[in-house]
């Protein structure tokens, strides 16, 4: 099963120095990250160390005090934040499907209402991409009469049918019964190996380590150590690291 | 006569009826559902441009959002009748004439705005702030996410609500009659009180009592069948609406500001 379609135009991403603070909490505090094009990276790390706040940082859902975002070397926070987001797809761990529409619905609506394709084409798309996470026979039901596994790899076929440049997947599998995650990160790595430059907020080591190009560790508002999956899960330098290797591995 | 048959003739005079019944069939029946029917479409769309200014991030949305509410809803619905529909009267006679109905329907709706805007406002605000996120992920700027997503939600969740202030509204036309109706202008009410008046027996009253109820009972039915509806359908969330029909009650929002 091959999800992505067209990720030929898929770029570069650099996370350059971002921070960030809710009010007197600063929450990022010089995060850097480094994705090559077609890469994945794995970011790990202790709840509330700005995982998702780095990702939001990204595609400007949060707009970052200080530092760069760049696709291809070229910074995007001068860009317009809503056509930036149509070229980043994200994935959230409750996957945020529209409960009020159908399955086809929630991937038609986009490509309507902001590519302006006709409504047959639109759904052409949207089928096709269906099909791609195997989930074609479902796009006529509401997303809560899907299991969760199947609710997660709607909401990814919703977010490839834009044809991203980038993806982004917030702990994706988290919120999934134990049976259900496997096919969800099928998903993700078939994407991966396709060539879909990647960054995956994730607690499935095991997927880091076969998936990842580049797995960062981030600790209180900072990537603290980052490189190849060898290096970090067998030769991990920082203390911080090793502890937190030890707890869930 | 026994006091137990006067009574009975009082009410339930079937000559009365059936001499009142096809003036209230062909015009106050008519004259109602035009007033109600009007008041329910304008109130709905002044009630959905105030429940999102009464969310907005704008200070000068909000505020004037919450004082208009906290008027139309705090004045009693024939006051504000009169004081639009006889204040306004001068201004309305040179734009279209001595009809009373469009000041009448203005006031109606006015007043519905206002408990309307605090149904939509509470419904909106109990969807998700994730749903926001989810629809802004995907490119859609706030104002295409809201339109497209969070409102039709937050509408679906409070229809209910709705209903009973469409209820309300067909109840509240009757208050127009202070604005002076001519013969052909009258609604149900004014034609029962009229011929009440002349004969002295309240039936045709009764009569145009019961044409309300006939509006109204299956309209409360209906509110009970999307109820069920939506409580089956799927575990929304629903607010917390206790919304009253009448001028004192509020509705009590609950949720998350979906920013
Ligand atoms: N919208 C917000 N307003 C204020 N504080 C926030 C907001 N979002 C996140 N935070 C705070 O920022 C810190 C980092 O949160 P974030 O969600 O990025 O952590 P995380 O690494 O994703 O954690 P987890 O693994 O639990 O998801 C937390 O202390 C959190 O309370
Ligand atoms: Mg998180």
């Amino acid at each position: 099963m091959s999800t992505a379609t067209a990720t030929a135009t898929s770029v570069s991403l650099a996370v350059r120095d971002v921070h960030l603070a809710f009010g007197q909490h600063q929450v990022l505090r010089g995060a850097d990250l480094e994705v090559a094009r077609g890469g994945t990276a794995c970011v790990i790390g202790p709840s509330g160390s700005g995982k998702s706040t780095l990702l939001r940082t990204i595609n400007r859902l949060i707009e970052p005090d200080r530092g760069d975002v760049l696709l291809d070397g070229r910074s995007v926070l001068g860009d317009d934040p809503d056509a930036l987001r149509q070229r980043i797809g994200m994935v959230f761990q409750q996957f945020n499907l529209f409960p009020h529409m159908t399955v086809l619905r929630n991937l038609t609506l986009a490509l309507r209402k902001l590519k302006k394709l006709p409504e047959d084409e639109a759904v052409q798309v949207a089928r096709t991409q269906l099909d791609l996470v195997g989930l074609a026979h479902k796009a006529d039901v509401r997303p809560a009469q899907l299991s969760g596994g199947q609710q997660q790899r709607v909401a990814i076929a919703r977010a490839l049918a834009l044809r991203p440049q980038v993806m982004l997947f917030d702990e994706a599998t988290s919120a999934l019964d134990p049976e259900l995650v496997k096919g969800v990160l099928g998903v993700m790595a078939d994407l991966s190996a396709a060539g879909m430059t990647m960054v995956v907020v994730t607690h499935e080591m095991g997927f880091a380590r076969e998936v990842a190009d580049t797995v960062a560790f981030m600790d209180a508002g900072v990537v603290l150590e980052a490189g190849p999956p060898a290096a970090v899960f067998e030769a991990a330098e920082h203390p911080r690291l090793r502890r937190f290797l030890s707890q869930v591995l | 006569m026994d006091p137990l048959s006067t009574l009975w003739e009082t009410f339930f005079d079937w000559d009365a009826m059936r001499e009142a019944l096809p003036e209230m069939v062909t015009v106050g029946l008519p004259n109602t559902l035009i007033l109600a029917v009007s008041a329910a479409l304008l109130g709905s769309v002044l009630g959905m441009l105030l429940a999102v200014a009464g969310i907005s991030r704008t200070r000068w949305l909000r505020w004037p959002a919450r004082v208009y509410t906290d008027v139309f809803r705090g004045l009693p619905a024939a006051a504000t009748i009169l004081l639009i529909g006889v204040g306004l009267a001068p201004l309305g006679m040179q734009v279209w004439g001595p009809n009373p109905y469009p000041l009448g329907v203005l006031a109606l709706s006015l007043i519905a705005a206002a408990y309307i805007g605090e149904i939509f406002r509470a419904g909106i605000q109990s969807v998700e702030a994730a749903q926001l996120e989810g629809a802004r992920a995907l490119g859609f700027s706030w104002g295409e996410a809201m339109r497209l997503v969070i409102v039709p939600q937050g509408v679906r969740r409070v229809l209910p609500a709705w209903v009973n202030q469409l209820i309300a509204l067909i109840k509240d036309s009757s208050l127009v009659y202070f604005l002076g109706l001519v013969a052909s202008q009258r609604e149900l009410f004014r034609i029962g009180q009229d011929y009440a008046a002349t004969t002295g027996n309240e039936s045709a009253l009764l009569l145009a009592g019961l044409f309300y109820l006939l509006l109204t009972v299956p309209l409360t039915h209906a509110v009970n069948w999307i109820d069920r509806r939506l409580r089956q359908g799927r575990a929304v969330a629903a607010p917390d609406l206790d919304v009253e029909l009448d001028p004192a009650g509020a509705p009590a929002p609950t949720g998350k500001d979906p920013r």
